[in-house]
Formats: C-alpha cells, sequence, structure tokens
C-alpha cells in the first residue's frame, strides 16, 4: 500500500527573541496507508509540533510534508483546509466540539463544509455508532468528557478519512473512560481502513499501534514495528 | 478534488446555517455590540425626526406664519408715495402699528413692558388670535377693548373685565390672548403682545417721536396670485422705498436658519454617542471573536476556509447589527415624540410628531455602515486564526500586515468624514472633525505607549508585591492596556468634550446678572422729561448709572457713494440691515471702549469737521477706515461726518452701547429721546420705580433686565436640556465600551489570577491587585480624556467662538472620579469570580 503520509527531514524552530530555538530537528518517516502508529516521548520532546506540521496546521522550518502525495508547503491555508476535509480526521486531548452546536451538528460539520445536503443521516448514524444515538441534540457542556470524545471520534470519522490523527486522546480522561474511548478509536479505525497518528506519552496505549516512534528533544530516538502486535 | 461548495461563501447556505445554529442561543454574547448600535442609532434617528418633523410643521402651517402672504414693514409712517404703491398691490388689507410701551394694571398697580399691537382690519388672514373667550378676538377691534397676553395676565393676577393703561388711555380686558399665528411661546415671554383697535391709538399719545414704533401691512392676495413672481416684481420699489417685507417663503428660510443651527449641534451631538457606539462596537466585537477563537480554529481544523469562518461570524454581527439599528431606530422615533414638547415654547408652528421615515432610513444607513466598518476592524482577524488553536491554548500570531486592516482604516476616516460632515452640514467641519479624532486617538495611544514605558524603565522594585504585580500587568505580554486606554480615553474625551463645548456655547448667550450690573433700563425719555426722570431715580435712592441721548439716523452715502449705488453693487459687503442706526453723542469715552486707530473725537466748534467714532465689526461691514466720509440723514437733515476712530466695544456687558458715537456740539438740536440706566436692589423697588415713572410719563417704557435674564434663563434651561437629553446617549454609550473594554482584558486576568491563586495568593491579594490594575488604568485613560478635551475646548472657544475661556474645572472633575471609580468598580465586578471561587471551577467555565 501506498504512502499516505510522509515526512521528509522535516525541522521547526521558534524564534525567542534574538534566539532560534529548535525543537525538531530533520525528523523523516512516513506512513503506509491503513497502519497505525504511535509517536511518543517525554513532554517537551516535540510531538504535539510534528503533529501539527504534519496536518498542515503549521509551517515547517525546513523540509516537507506530504499527505496523499500533495506536498502541504507547497499549499495555501485554504487549500490544506480543504485537503484536510477530504482526507484527515482528528481527535484532540481536550475533545475540541464546537460549545455552540448539538452533538449532531458537530459531527454533521465535515461533512457540510464539503458541501453534501443531508449531513445529518449519515452523522445520525454515526453517533449511533458510537453510542450517542439518544444523545443527538445535546450541547457539549451537557456531556461527560467520554461522551465529548465519542462524538469528536464520530466527527472524525464521518468524513471517511485516509489518516487520523489523535493527541493525546486520553489525556483528559479517566482510566476506564479512556479504555472504551481507544477501543472504539481502534475498532473504527479498522472498520474504515484510516491510517493513525496516535501521539501519546502512554506507552500501554502505543503497544497497541504497530510500530511506534520515539521522540526526544526533537529527535527520533528510534523508530521500530511494535513486536508485541500481529499485523 | 470534488468541490459542491459555492464559490462565494455569502451565498452558501451552509455559512448561513451555521451561523444560525452557533448564534441562536448565544446572542448575548453580542449583547453589548447590540446595545452600542441601539443606542447611537436611537440618538441619531431622535435628532433627525426632530428637525424633519418641524420642517414639517413649518412646511404645513405656513401660512399661519405670517398670517397673510405678504408682509411690508417700516419704521416710519408710509408716506403719501408709499400708501398709493401699497393701493396699487390690491388684494385684502389690514395694518398693524407696534411700538414697546408699559401697561399699568389699575388693580394692583402692576407695570411692565409690553408689545402694543395696533391693528386695523381683519389679520390675520391665515390662522386665528386665540383668545379666552374666544369671539373677544373680533369684539376687542369695536375700540376701548384690549387682549392681554395670557402670561401677562397671569403675572399680575388680572381678569376679563379688568381696566388697564396704555399711556393715557384706558382699555378694558376683553380676552385673554392664547396665542398669536407666527409668534412662538419664547418671544411672547420677553415681550407679551397687547391688542388694541388702530382706532383708540391717537388717544394713548404713545406716538411720539422716537420710539421704536413699526408699521406693517398684512396682505391677502387672491389665490391665483404667484407669490414668487410677485414679490419679484416688487422688490426693487420696496427696496427703493426702504420698506421691509417678508413672505411666507422668506420667514420660512428665517425660521430654518434659526433652527437649523440648534438642530446641526444636536446633530453633531447625536454623531457623537454614534461614534462612542462604534467604540463600543469595536471592543464588544474584540471580546466577541476572542471567545470564538477555539470554534474558528477546530472549524479551520476540520477543513473550513478561512473566508468561510469569517463569512459566518460576519454574518452574525450583521444580523445584530440590523437588530440593533432597527431596534435603535424605532426607540429613537419613540423618543422624538416626546422631545418637541419640550422645545414646544420656541417653535412658532403646532407640533405633530409623526414618523420620519426620511430620519430613519439616514439613521439605519449612518449607523449600520459605521457599526460594520468598526466591526470589521477586529472581525477580520479571525482571517488570522490558526488551526493551532486546537493543539496548544496560546499560539504564537503571525504578525504579518494585513492589508485589509488599512483599507479599513481608510474607509473609516473616510466614512466619519462624510457623516459628520453631513450632520454638522459642512465638508470642512467634517474633515475637521475626523481629524481631530484622528490626533485624539493618535495622542491616547501614544501616551498609552509611553506610560508603559515609564511604568517599565523605571519600575518601583521596592514597593509591596500586590503594586509590582498590579503595575507588571500593565505591560507584560498579551496586556490590553493599549485597548482600555483608548476606549476609555476616548469615551472620556467625547464626553468631557461635549460638555465642555455645550458649557461654552450656553455661556455665550447668557448675560451674567452679578455684581454692580444695570438692571433696569428707561428709554423713550422726551428731552423735556430727562430731568424729572433722572430726578425721580434719584429720589428712589436708585444711581443713574448711564443716561444717554439718542438720535436716530440713516446713512445715506459711504465715501460717495449713496446707499442705492451700494445696493446696486453686488461685490458690496454692506449687509441689507444697515439702514437706520440709533447714534449717541459724547465727550468721553465709556469704560467698555477703546480706541484701535486714529483719535477720539473733539467737541465740534462752527465750522469744524464732524470726526465720529466707528465701532471695529460695524467699520468692518461699512468698509470705512479713519478718514473716511460717511454722509447721514438725521432725520431729513443731511450730515457729512469723517472717520475720526474705529473702537472695540464689549458687547457683553449690560449698558448702551453704539455703533457710531459722535461727538458734542452737533446732535444736541436734533430731535433724539433718552435712555437711563439704573441700578435696583430689589424686585419691589423696580415695581415702585417703575409704577411711579409710568404715572408720570405713559410714554417712557422700562426694561426690567432681572426679569429677562430670568426669561432668557428659563429659555436656556430648556436647550440645555435637550443637549443634555442627547449627551445622556453619549454617557449611556460610554458606559457600555467601558465594560466592553473591561470585559476585553477579562479572559487574560482570569487565566493570570488563577494562576496566582493556586501558587498561594489570597482573595484579598488578587483583589488588590487588580484594583490597583484598574484603578492606574482608569486615571490614566480619564486624565489623558479629561486633559484633552480641556485643550480642545480651549482651541474651540479661541478659534471657533472666539470667546474667552474659562473652563468648569468641576464637573471635568467630577466626570474625572466617576469615570475612574467606575472602571475600577466595574473591573472588580465583572472579574469578581476570579478572587471568590475555588480556581479550578472558574478556568473549567472560561474555557
Ligand atoms: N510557540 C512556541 N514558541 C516557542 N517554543 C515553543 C512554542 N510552541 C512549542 N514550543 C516548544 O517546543 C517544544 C515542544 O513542544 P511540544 O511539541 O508541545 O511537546 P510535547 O507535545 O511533546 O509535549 C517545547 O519545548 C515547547 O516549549
Ligand atoms: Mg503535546
Amino acid at each position: 500500500m501506498s504512502n499516505i503520509l510522509r515526512v521528509q527531514e522535516l525541522s521547526k524552530s521558534y524564534r525567542s527573541g534574538s534566539r532560534d530555538l529548535t525543537v525538531l530537528y530533520d525528523v523523516s518517516f512516513s506512513i503506509p496507508g491503513g497502519s497505525t502508529c504511535a509517536v511518543v516521548g517525554p513532554s517537551g520532546s516535540g510531538k504535539t509540533t510534528l503533529l501539527g506540521l504534519c496536518a498542515g496546521l503549521d509551517h515547517p522550518s525546513r523540509g516537507s510534508v506530504h499527505l496523499n502525495d500533495t506536498q502541504m508547503d507547497l499549499l495555501d491555508e485554504d487549500a490544506r483546509a480543504l485537503l484536510r476535509n477530504q482526507h484527515v480526521g482528528f481527535v484532540f486531548q481536550n475533545f475540541q466540539l464546537i460549545p455552540t452546536l448539538t452533538a449532531l451538528e458537530n459531527v454533521m460539520v465535515p461533512l457540510e463544509l464539503r458541501g453534501e445536503s443531508r449531513a445529518d443521516l449519515p452523522a445520525q448514524a454515526w453517533l449511533d455508532r458510537v453510542g450517542l444515538g439518544d444523545r443527538m441534540d445535546h450541547y457539549p457542556v451537557q456531556l461527560s468528557g467520554g461522551e465529548q470524545q465519542r462524538v469528536a471520534l464520530a466527527r472524525a470519522f464521518i468524513n471517511q478519512p485516509k489518516i487520523l490523527f489523535a493527541d493525546e486522546p486520553t489525556g483528559n480522561l479517566d482510566d476506564e473512560t479512556s479504555h472504551k474511548i481507544v477501543e472504539l478509536l481502534f475498532e473504527l479505525n479498522k472498520e474504515i481502513g484510516t491510517a493513525l497518528v496516535l501521539v501519546t506519552h502512554n506507552l500501554e496505549l502505543a503497544q497497541l499501534t504497530q510500530r511506534i516512534i520515539r521522540l526526544r528533544n526533537g529527535k527520533i530516538v528510534s523508530d521500530e514495528l511494535n513486536q508485541g502486535q500481529d499485523n | 478534488m470534488n468541490s459542491k461548495k459555492s464559490h462565494f461563501t455569502i451565498t452558501d447556505p451552509w455559512i448561513w446555517k451555521m451561523a444560525w445554529r452557533d448564534g441562536r442561543h448565544h446572542w448575548q454574547r453580542l449583547f453589548l455590540f447590540l446595545l452600542s448600535i441601539v443606542m447611537g442609532t436611537a440618538a441619531l434617528v431622535a435628532i433627525q425626526s426632530m428637525s424633519d418633523n418641524l420642517k414639517r410643521d413649518i412646511d404645513e402651517q405656513a401660512k399661519t406664519l405670517l398670517g397673510a402672504d405678504l408682509v411690508i414693514s417700516s419704521r416710519q409712517p408710509f408716506s403719501s408715495e408709499v400708501e398709493s404703491f401699497i393701493d396699487s398691490l390690491g388684494g385684502k388689507q389690514s395694518r398693524e402699528i407696534t411700538f414697546a410701551s408699559m401697561i399699568y394694571f389699575k388693580k394692583n398697580n402692576g407695570t411692565r413692558l409690553i408689545q402694543v399691537k395696533s391693528v386695523e382690519g381683519a389679520f390675520p388672514y391665515y390662522g386665528a388670535l386665540e383668545t379666552v373667550p374666544s369671539d373677544a378676538a373680533g369684539s376687542f377691534r369695536q375700540g376701548g377693548r384690549a387682549l392681554v397676553d395670557h402670561g401677562l395676565m397671569l403675572q399680575f393676577g388680572a381678569e376679563v373685565g379688568d381696566t388697564i393703561t396704555l399711556g393715557s388711555h384706558s382699555f378694558v380686558i376683553e380676552g385673554r390672548l392664547q396665542k398669536v399665528p407666527g409668534e412662538s411661546a419664547a418671544t411672547q415671554l420677553v415681550s407679551p403682545p397687547v391688542y388694541i383697535s388702530m382706532r383708540d391709538l391717537e388717544s394713548t399719545n404713545l406716538m411720539k417721536r422716537g420710539s421704536r414704533v413699526v408699521h406693517r401691512v398684512y396682505f391677502k392676495f387672491d389665490e391665483k396670485v404667484d407669490m414668487d413672481v410677485l414679490s419679484e416684481e416688487i422688490k426693487p420699489r420696496l427696496r427703493a422705498y426702504q420698506l421691509g417685507y417678508e413672505t411666507v417663503e422668506s420667514r420660512k428660510a428665517n425660521l430654518g436658519k434659526v433652527f437649523g443651527d440648534l438642530y446641526r449641534y444636536l446633530n453633531l451631538v447625536g454623531f457623537i454617542a454614534l461614534l462612542l457606539g462604534c467604540l463600543g462596537v469595536a471592543s464588544a466585537v474584540h471580546v466577541f471573536i476572542n471567545q470564538k477563537i477555539p470554534t474558528i480554529a477546530v472549524l479551520r481544523c476540520i477543513g473550513a476556509r478561512a473566508k468561510d469562518t469569517f463569512a459566518i461570524h460576519l454574518i452574525q454581527v450583521l444580523c445584530i447589527a440590523m437588530l440593533g439599528a432597527f431596534l435603535g431606530a424605532a426607540a429613537g422615533s419613540a423618543i422624538q415624540i416626546f422631545l418637541p414638547g419640550l422645545l414646544k415654547e420656541f417653535i412658532p408652528v403646532e407640533v405633530n410628531p409623526y414618523v420620519s421615515w426620511n430620519a430613519i432610513l439616514r439613521g439605519l444607513t449612518i449607523s449600520l455602515s459605521m457599526a460594520l466598518l468598526f466591526a470589521l476592524l477586529p472581525l477580520i482577524s479571525i482571517r488570522k486564526v490558526s488551526p493551532l488553536h486546537t493543539l496548544r491554548s496560546t499560539v504564537s500570531e503571525n504578525n504579518s500586515r494585513d492589508i485589509w486592516r488599512g483599507v479599513i482604516l481608510v474607509l473609516i476616516v473616510a466614512v466619519v468624514s462624510i457623516f459628520s460632515g453631513m450632520q454638522i452640514g459642512r465638508w470642512s467641519y467634517g474633515i475637521g472633525f475626523t481629524a481631530a479624532m484622528a490626533v485624539v486617538f493618535g495622542l491616547i495611544i501614544l501616551i498609552a505607549k509611553l506610560m508603559m514605558r515609564l511604568v517599565k524603565t523605571s519600575f518601583p522594585r521596592s514597593w509591596s508585591y500586590v503594586w509590582r504585580q498590579a503595575l507588571a500587568n500593565l505591560y507584560r505580554p498579551h496586556n490590553q492596556t493599549v485597548m482600555l486606554m483608548l476606549s476609555i480615553g476616548l469615551g472620556t474625551f467625547l464626553i468631557v468634550s461635549l460638555y465642555l463645548t455645550q458649557d461654552t456655547l450656553i455661556k455665550q448667550i447668557a448675560i451674567a446678572d452679578s455684581g454692580k450690573q444695570p438692571n433696569l433700563v428707561f428709554f423713550d425719555i422726551q428731552t423735556d422729561q430727562q430731568e424729572e426722570a433722572e430726578q425721580m431715580v434719584r429720589s428712589m435712592g436708585a444711581p443713574v448709572i448711564q443716561k444717554v441721548p439718542i438720535v436716530t439716523m440713516r446713512v445715506a452715502a459711504i465715501k460717495g457713494l449713496t446707499m442705492e449705488e451700494i445696493r446696486k453693487d453686488s461685490n458690496s459687503t454692506v449687509p441689507r440691515w444697515v439702514q437706520e442706526f440709533r447714534c449717541t453723542y459724547r465727550d468721553t469715552l465709556t469704560n467698555t471702549e477703546t480706541i484701535l486707530s486714529g483719535h477720539w473725537g473733539r467737541p465740534v466748534v462752527g465750522q469744524d469737521s464732524i470726526l465720529i467714532s466707528v465701532e471695529k465689526g460695524m467699520a468692518e461691514n461699512l468698509n470705512v477706515s479713519v478718514g473716511d466720509t460717511i454722509v447721514f440723514d438725521v432725520q431729513g437733515v443731511m450730515m457729512t461726518t469723517i472717520v475720526g476712530s474705529i473702537r472695540e466695544v464689549n458687547w457683553r456687558r449690560v449698558q448702551p452701547n453704539f455703533f457710531v458715537v459722535f461727538p458734542t456740539g452737533v446732535l444736541e438740536s436734533a430731535p433724539q429721546f433718552w435712555v437711563l440706566v439704573t441700578r435696583v436692589t430689589s424686585a419691589e423697588m423696580s415695581a415702585s420705580l417703575q409704577q411711579a415713572m409710568v404715572k408720570r410719563f405713559p410714554n417712557i417704557s422700562a426694561v426690567d433686565l432681572a426679569l429677562i435674564l430670568r426669561t432668557v434663563d428659563a429659555i436656556l434651561e430648556k436647550i440645555s436640556f435637550v443637549i443634555r437629553f442627547m449627551a445622556l446617549f453619549s454617557i449611556g454609550t460610554g458606559f457600555v465600551v467601558l465594560i466592553g473594554a473591561i470585559l476585553t482584558s477579562r479572559f487574560q486576568r482570569i487565566q493570570e489570577s488563577v494562576l496566582l491563586r493556586t501558587l498561594g495568593a489570597v482573595r484579598k491579594q488578587i483583589a488588590r491587585i487588580m484594583g490597583i490594575e484598574y484603578l492606574w488604568l482608569g486615571s490614566f485613560a480619564a486624565l489623558s480624556g479629561c486633559v484633552l478635551a480641556l485643550l480642545g475646548s480651549w482651541a474651540l472657544a479661541f478659534f471657533v467662538f472666539d470667546t474667552p475661556y474659562d473652563p468648569v474645572i468641576m464637573p471635568v472633575a467630577v466626570v474625572f472620579i466617576l469615570i475612574v471609580g467606575l472602571t475600577v468598580f466595574l473591573g472588580m465586578f465583572i472579574t469578581r469570580d476570579i478572587s471568590r471561587k475555588p480556581p479550578l471551577e472558574v478556568l473549567r467555565k472560561e474555557t
């Protein structure tokens, strides 16, 4: 299978005052379609920075990112947004549901952005799928953290993305809820055939993926297939 | 890439759907925005409606303004030549002779200066003299009876049937006079009218030479007569005969001018309220956008284009703006129904409030376009919101210059110039106003930056922690110092400026009734009466402050050109009204006069040339300087004079002042009357002196300045009430701006304070830090605003109104304290949760 994501010699530095602070050095790797991969490392090692660059949310200082064979840094902001809408799903640590929209409406947004007129039917189906069929008209504040993350999952999968980025998806949840969310995440991932890039400092969680990339101080210190995981 | 999406964002139904979904339960977030627009629009629409209303009423009742189609007037009795001209005009005619005189109420010895109007014929032809009983308006014409002004009768407790005396003739009061067509209640307050029949005029013996008598003929023409054509036709003759004339059209135009100034000022006040509203708009939208950043970031993340997110919020802002503008227009229309009631007494027509669609349309256009532009300023930053906000709470924004920002700023300047010009009625003033605003804007930003620099560089390291923390808040990253300084400072500036200019304006009209100023003036004293009159005043214990002779004359020629020649010259600067002069003669300057050039004239002996002294402004009008000749027609005798000096006169002093002063030795034998100025110490003294004088010399009139001052005061009070009422809108919007400004800084403060609390700061410390910060900000901002306003109003008084500047410091100080107090209070109030609730709860609520 071809690579959905190709990262080449990616570097990122921030200007702080007169000094340049480099937080990512020459990172290269590729993600084949449909595969799962964890990016692990201690806090501050550059995981979130890397994820932001992979998803085209930020500009690299050097290097390139190819998503679905399109070089992202050659696109303008809107073109990248469109690319994300077509091929990318997101799950965030703090859920990031739109507070003014109901659960259903939150899930509908990605389809509606594509111009689909009947987004409500698939959105209802997806909410059913994540077990929130009876909470469709609730607002995010009326839902628990776990429920919010389920809505986020439904929103992330509804456009059948080729790749899904998850930044510490269980970071704000208790163990039991985390467990259920992770289960659901992997289930859906398999169902849709989406590639999954999971950023976490939780090694237990990382063990569920096929491949683990370790980051330290902005550099890849190891990139290996997960022993305990059979393809 | 498939794209079923519409290319034009704003026509994409999804954008509208999202705008609705996102906004439906959260429109309160734009409440301040709404409120700002409502108040700004209401102020504009109220004022515009009021002036439209008045215009319409004047138009509709135009004919009753004059009571006739044409009025011809003269200070002299009509010559036989003029009489035959009047005859030739045809139509229905009636006559009126008007002059000031004293009324004397038999019942209680009351006296007062009034306007005697003796009439003959069927005037008024349009409208009616409204009287109680109503048939009195006809029956008084039979003679021996009078219609007396309603207010005057109240003042002296007079009843219908009582006897009054005018000069040497007694009259029975036939009716109370409620309303005269074309006269406003205010003019009737100053000099109340008393109507008598023309046939009684002779026997009053009041028609002595020198009195200010006006002879009028009222005309009513057949409806077929085109008044425009007729008045063009007869104009040359009227001029030649030196007759004054008024048509319905000219009366209308004059009234328009009088009210125009008041309305222009009120329009500006309304515009300032709107401008403040726009500040509110900008800060409210700024707060709104800050709250919406996470949502915008998520939308960007899952594929919304920058313009999609921009359009969603633009639609929300637009809809609220529309709602606000419509509510404001409705409120404004409602207010104007109540406002003209306040002005009723100055308006010579009946006021019938109606909904002015013109005012509403104009108000909506101005306020919507202004509000939209001011909202766009923060709104366009939506386009720059990075999707990275989903991953991090703080993102270093790219500070690349946005050319749209520049474009919007230019548009704002253009639109403010155009609309303020439109409101004031002069483009140059609009540009000046905008430039002044821009300068103040820049200065406040400069002051804010300097203040931050100052606090940073000379930081008081030895001060207590609370103070250091509070002061450091002013310049640390993400501070809102400039934004807060700008809205509070600019708001203060506008409100204080408004107050100060209004004060200057009102002071300019008001005459101070203080100290040793004269307060009782007798005039129309005949030469053979002056000695005895002076004695009477002295015998009552009142001083004779001034006794001056007055000679009435006309200008016949200036620098060798006759008045006819001057009038024909279209380039001439000599105003039309320069006709009749009331001059005096004396050998000394008074203490209100200073010689600017030339020499004060010597008394004329024998064949000396006559050196007169001309007042500066009049010299400019007549275009004469020292050495030029002026020929006066002194009641038939031609007198050639030479301008000997130019004088400056302080007109603000209460005493007879003159444009032209003759030397002694010339006019002593000319027909003349005298004016005597005195000062009485009580109302009783004033009344008894007037009574004695009127009894002895019925032709002498008295003006009680204290009474006039009280009347003028009452009028000014009402005008300033209207102005203050409009300024109230500004204060209201200013308040909204303040809340908006403080809300802007709320989120920042909350995060910091929660942090401090988790680090162990006690509630009191946090409250104190915040109190000190807002105190500091509020004082700096309000002080800048006040100082700039004082400078501004000084400049205005100095350059525009040309009046001595003496600002009222107390109210400014009160405004300052109020604004600082409000800032601190609101600051503490809006952020009160922070110090009260557990840190985590606060954080969760805010994110
Ligand atoms: N806007 C920024 N400016 C400067 N440094 C930043 C910025 N954003 C992140 N960093 C730095 O980049 C490094 C990596 O951060 P991050 O990617 O968030 O790490 P992780 O997600 O692995 O905890 C950190 O040291 C952080 O301080
Ligand atoms: Mg991270």
